[in-house]
């Protein structure tokens, strides 16, 4: 991996406190981060160990309470509509929780047609944006056919979630901020869409910032792994080199924690 | 949706209070549509006539008659002049004669055959003044005149010497039918202290008071919902103010607000619509903080979080993403707001600081009427209770609507 590749975001100092006072709870503890361009890269931890908040901050969807965070090596400007939508150009995301992520009141169609509108598409004709449309949810073996004129719940969390990655196809975004977006699927699934994730990243050179609790899967796909233990990095580093030769307590305590086949599993690390 | 209204169908409670308050409405709109006119035409002259079919007795003594010999009809005609003080009487007579009979009150045949049997004028009762023998020698006449068969003369004043006619006689089996009178008209509801149909005016201030319901509980919701939508979604200082101004209002009694505003409005400015908004802008502070909450928990939801990756508005996000989810909740508080707006407005009516009395009838005025000329105190139940029955069966219907929808909502809620 050369290093000459530029920064596609970064951070410096970030903070994020909730409340005030005695009930202050510090989120994400003066982090800092450069994520590479094209890279695959992944946050792991813990419930609670702030990930969640840093993907928001990252998103633009959260204020930030000090640091700085830099868009391709510039500090970024999301001050105003605007630039927000610009940014959001560049910069997209998939949730958790598939069942959660649609509005569960208006019909797929309209998700999938805000982004060719999103990406200046708003006067195509038509029968263009079906195609487009078409396109993007065979890229993710879904059947647009099918689909046209239903209501999200109408769909399997499966389903759901590979419509969720259509919706980046169609985006195109520099930056696709996955968080936990295989954690409400079941097994088989997963591989499908992790495999998508790939192929996005590949076809599209597509920077993916990965967040998981499971580290087996980050060293699985991931170039970059960064470790968050209650607000604060622990270790940063190439996926290899973090978790064949973890330094810090926690890492070393993630790793035992994954269950393995073939082996009795070390619960003695669990507090 | 089709399933959705299946299932608020299908809801007992709903459909209950539905029922009830569908029976209001028709009798609002349908009343009118049977006996048209003002409501608030003054027919008769003195106050509070009774419930019952009035027949014009001028016409009726013009009209073909029919005879009818009948057992009863003497038996009938005592039944109604006898009045229950009298019986009681008659039955004193019994015992401070010494005259061992066994009759109850409303045994009226047995009652007049002891009578006629056992009473004579000569018997002086030891102890019985002179006026009490006299009172049941009047009652003896009267009770012999409405027992003799004597006819009745219709007489009519002579233009020429100013002396009575004889024009008819009418006997005591003479009937008419009240289908070939001109003049018959029936009060359900007698009429109240003004003369006027209480029925009608109960039809047309159903529609106004659900009018008044209507306005206060669209301004309060619309008041409501949009101050914390705004301070629910914004958050920070924006929240922060509006909860400041939403507080202060709720440590003030809301009715207290109400009296004061409408007494300073003043009486000729107070239509039905005047009163309806002041109502609704004294009561949106609850809708206000259940929407905020409700917004709150909603603003950081992942389909918030996508439509603004999405690019979309800030308007776009509250109607689309956020009013779609709390649309049930403001549905089942504006139910809850008409009713109430309905029950403030009888309120401020009986305070005297209701809508203006001379144009339109409301709940609230019919029953403040009714008070002031003591219908409750002389047992003229027609001119109140029907109005208070109506304001609490408006108040029962919505609010088992509301529970109704708000189990067919609120999964949890369901037994």
């Amino acid at each position: 991996m050369a290093n000459h590749r530029k920064s596609c975001l970064s951070g410096k100092g970030v903070t994020k406190v909730f409340g005030l006072g005695l009930k202050k709870t510090v989120a994400v503890n003066h982090v800092d981060f450069d994520f590479l361009e094209g890279d695959f890269v992944s946050i792991v931890g813990e419930s609670g160990s702030g990930k969640t908040t840093l993907a928001k901050m990252l998103l633009g969807l959260l204020p930030e309470t000090e640091g700085e965070i830099f868009f391709q090596g510039s500090l970024r400007n999301i001050r105003g509509r605007e630039n927000k939508k610009k940014y959001w150009k560049e910069i997209q995301a998939i949730f958790q929780d598939p069942f959660s992520s649609y509005n569960l009141f208006q019909k797929i169609d309209s998700v999938l047609l805000d982004c060719i509108r999103m990406r200046g598409g708003a006067r195509l004709p038509y029968t263009n944006k079906i195609e487009m449309i078409t396109e993007a949810c065979s890229f993710v073996n879904l059947k647009f056919e099918e689909l046209t004129n239903k209501y999200p719940f109408e769909l399997s969390g499966g389903q759901m979630q590979r419509l969720m990655i259509a919706r980046i196809f169609l985006l195109k975004p520099k930056i696709l901020l996955a968080d936990e977006p295989t954690s409400m699927i079941d097994a088989c699934s997963r591989a499908t869409i992790l495999d998508m994730l790939m192929n996005l990243r590949n076809e599209n050179g597509m920077t993916i910032i990965f967040i998981t609790h499971d580290i087996g899967l980050a060293y699985y796909i991931s170039d970059d792994v960064y470790i968050m233990e209650h607000g604060n990095i622990v270790e940063h580093g190439k996926a290899e080199d973090v978790i064949l030769n973890p330094k810090d307590e926690y890492t070393k305590r993630l790793i035992s924690d994954v269950p393995k086949i073939h082996e009795v599993w070390d619960l003695s690390t669990v507090g | 949706m089709k399933h959705l209204l299946q299932q608020i169908l299908q809801s007992g409670k709903f459909l209950t209070g539905f029922i009830i308050f569908l029976f209001i409405l028709l009798l609002m709109i349908f009343y009118p549509m049977i006996n048209p006119g003002d409501p608030l035409q003054t027919i008769s002259i003195g106050t509070f006539a009774p419930p019952g079919t009035y027949v014009s007795m001028y016409d009726a003594l013009d009209t073909e008659l029919n005879v009818f010999k009948l057992d009863n009809a003497a038996l009938n005609r005592l039944d109604s002049v006898l009045k229950p003080e009298d019986r009681v009487e008659m039955i004193m007579w019994f015992e401070s004669a010494g005259v061992k009979v066994d009759v109850t009150l409303n045994d009226t045949e047995a009652l007049l055959a002891a009578w006629n049997e056992y009473y004579d004028s000569s018997i002086q009762p030891s102890g019985m003044t002179k006026a009490k023998r006299n009172y049941y020698k009047r009652l003896n006449d009267n009770i012999t005149r409405m027992l003799a068969t004597i006819p009745k003369v219709i007489a009519k004043i002579s233009e020429e010497s100013g002396e009575l006619v004889e024009v008819r006689q009418i006997k005591s089996t003479d009937y008419i039918n009240t289908n070939k009178v001109a003049n018959v008209f029936n009060l359900p509801l007698g009429t109240d202290n003004f003369g006027r149909n209480v029925l009608k005016e109960l039809a047309s201030a159903i529609k106004t008071s659900l009018l008044i319901g209507l306005i206060a509980g669209s301004v309060a919701t619309l008041i409501g919902l949009t101050l914390g939508l705004v301070a629910g979604f914004l958050g920070g200082l924006i929240d922060d103010f509006i909860m400041f101004i939403t507080n202060i209002f709720t440590v003030i009694p809301s009715f207290v607000l109400l009296i004061l505003i409408s007494y300073s409005i003043g009486q000729e400015q107070r239509g039905a619509a005047t009163v309806a908004v002041v109502i609704g802008l004294t009561s949106w502070i609850w809708t206000a903080r259940a929407v905020r909450s409700q917004v709150i928990s909603l603003r950081n939801r992942d389909h918030v979080n996508l439509s603004k990756l999405s690019g979309h508005s800030f308007f776009r996000i509250m109607v689309a993403d956020i009013l779609p989810y709390i649309a049930s909740y403001v549905v089942m508080a504006l139910i809850l707001q008409i009713s109430a707006a309905i029950l403030a407005e009888a309120q401020l009516s009986m305070l005297g600081l209701g809508p203006k009395t001379t144009e339109v009838p409301t709940l609230g005025l019919m029953m403040k009427w009714s008070m002031l000329y003591s219908a409750h105190l002389n047992g003229y139940w027609w001119s109140y209770f029907p109005v208070i029955l109506t304001i609490a069966l408006i108040s029962f219907s919505l609010n088992l609507m509301n529970t109704g929808l708000d189990q067919v909502f609120n999964p949890t809620l369901r037994d």
